[in-house]
């Protein structure tokens, strides 16, 4: 049988899924294994118990100076930036989409500058952030903002122009003013694939968190990672790596589970 | 001649439609009475198509004037005029009942586009009506994708039909569907038009669904061709035949009698 034809069963591609991640983690602990009995003093891939070590002190003891938790401190930081950093995005960045990809008036202007605006690196103009919003939380959300709206923008922009004329033409013949046909057509069409963009720029908004709390911070999962480095702690480091993975990845899992829950027909109507 | 026109329901002068150099069509003149089932067929690309977008309002003419009820049309599409097209006409992300009520919602809330409470109810109950009018009253809660070809088109009619639509226009409605599903539409789509006073353009491909269906059927086709410039020349109307004249005078006495034996003809909603 053609390799082009053959499908693994349910069994097999559960065993296929798990294999590489099985493999990768086989491998750290050898290579780990083999340096720590080299030399017990080895920092830089630490065995399991010594990451394990690393969490117990940071998530599930006071730190001694400030009294707090810091894993758990840092992920909230972190997180709460984010958030705010991807709702902002979204909600500019649907507002121009819709704008630019569904009246043309409004297109002719917006387009272009969109297309401009999305080619200027944002870790270029960090910067200026850091100089016009100050080092405190607002410039941190702003890099998120200004690293991603662009892109939602440009996303839901083509999305929007992708809808039918038909149904547009349809709605008007239903008595639909511009405001109502972008409320009940547009909006609910562009919704789910804000929600599938949102997913796409989430690797994104995680690179430009990092990057501004690695530079201006006191807290953060970035932060925290940047200032153990100078003492080489990988066993703090490889966990706040895993965890921030876990982070995103969950968040991906749940927007695709929000897009699927809200929006049924958006799936059915693809095919 | 002139008194004729005055009276006509919509009357088409001397409409030109070009796009640059290539001019599609090319001096129209029609008068149409309300109530006429027009049927327009020719070649592909001919303009039929166009035609029925200008009639829509989705284009505005290069030249010459489209009168509806002796006013001009209006330059953009609106609820006087009801549309289906061959795909694309209904809202994918509304169940079946809600694509319907859609358009008692729209009109009646300018700031929402969406009624609440019992007005909601209200118009939920108006479209079941329609919707059990057309055969989908087992279907209300059903999204697009999952129903057929034939079932979606249902839709789209019951759609445009709630408007209460002086115009219906339908472009090849019916191209994509199966010769079976076809029959059931048009003797779904000929009982609709006796019940409304209807006025209805539908473009096909179809030429004895163009003779069996309409009261009058528009043929166009390009008279003049030009071989060293075949876009310098616009099709017309070749052939204007009327058509069934038993089914305008059935339809004419059905109005003349009195509701009690019409019965469940009554125009639509």
């Amino acid at each position: 049988m053609r390799l082009i034809n053959r499908h693994p069963d349910r069994p097999n591609r559960l065993f296929l899924v798990l294999l590489p991640f099985a493999l990768l983690l086989f491998a750290y602990f050898m290579g780990s294994a083999q340096r720590l009995a080299d030399n017990p003093n080895d920092k830089l891939l630490p065995s399991a118990t010594q990451m394990v070590a690393a969490v117990d002190r940071l998530a599930f003891s006071e730190d001694k100076r400030s009294g707090k938790y810091l894993f758990w401190q840092d992920t909230s930081a972190s997180l709460k930036r984010l958030g705010m950093g991807l709702g902002i995005a979204a909600v500019v960045g649907l507002c121009l989409g819709i704008a630019a990809g569904s009246l043309p008036l409004f297109g002719a202007p917006l387009s272009p500058l969109l297309t401009v605006l999305s080619m200027v690196p944002p870790l270029a103009i960090l910067p200026i952030l850091f100089i016009s919003f100050g080092l405190g939380e607002l410039s941190k959300v702003m890099l998120i903002v200004i690293g991603i709206t662009p892109v939602l923008a440009r996303d839901l922009e083509q999305r929007a122009r992708e809808i039918p004329p038909e149904l547009l033409i349809k709605a008007q013949t239903l008595g639909a003013s511009t405001w109502t046909l972008i409320l009940r057509v547009v909006l609910p069409h562009i919704m789910p694939r804000l929600l599938i963009a949102l997913r796409l720029v989430l690797g994104s908004a995680w690179l430009f968190l990092i990057a501004a709390e690695a530079i201006a911070s006191t807290d953060g999962l970035g932060y925290r990672i940047f200032l153990v480095r100078r003492y080489m702690a990988m066993d703090v480091i490889l966990p706040y790596v895993a965890w921030i993975t876990l982070l995103a990845w969950l968040m991906d899992l749940s927007l695709r589970q929000l897009a699927r829950l809200c929006f049924p027909w958006y799936e059915g109507a693809k095919a | 001649m002139s008194d004729k026109t005055s009276s006509a329901f919509i009357q088409v002068n001397n409409v030109w439609q070009q796009y640059g150099d290539q001019v599609v069509l090319e001096r129209l003149n029609l008068s149409i009475a309300e109530g006429e089932f027009c049927t327009l067929v020719g070649a592909s690309g001919c303009g039929k198509s166009t035609f029925l977008r200008l009639l829509l309002g989705q284009e505005r003419a290069s030249r010459g004037k489209i009168l509806l009820a002796g006013e001009p049309l209006a330059a953009e599409p609106d609820s006087s005029r009801g549309v289906v097209f061959q795909r694309y006409s209904v809202f994918p992300h509304l169940s079946v009942l809600d694509n319907v009520a859609i358009g008692l919602e729209l009109p009646r809330s300018p700031l929402l586009g969406r009624l609440f409470g019992r007005a909601k109810r209200e118009a939920r109950d108006q479209a079941a009506q329609m919707l059990s009018k057309v055969g989908l009253g087992h279907a209300l809660d059903k999204y697009p994708a999952q129903l057929s070809g034939g079932m979606q088109q249902r839709l789209a009619i019951a759609q445009a039909l709630i408007m209460q639509p002086r115009v219906l226009l339908l472009d090849e409605p019916f191209g994509a569907l199966d010769p079976g599903i076809r029959k059931d539409m048009h003797a779904l789509l000929l009982d609709l038009w006796r019940e409304t006073r209807l006025t209805v353009f539908m473009v096909t491909h179809d030429l004895s669904e163009g003779f069996s269906l309409g009261t009058r059927l528009l043929v166009f086709d390009k008279v003049r061709v030009d071989p060293h410039a075949p876009n310098a020349f616009g099709a017309r109307i070749t052939y204007d035949i009327p058509l069934n004249s038993d089914r305008r005078a059935s339809r004419a006495a059905v109005e003349a009698l009195p509701p009690h034996i019409t019965g469940n003809l009554q125009p639509a909603v």
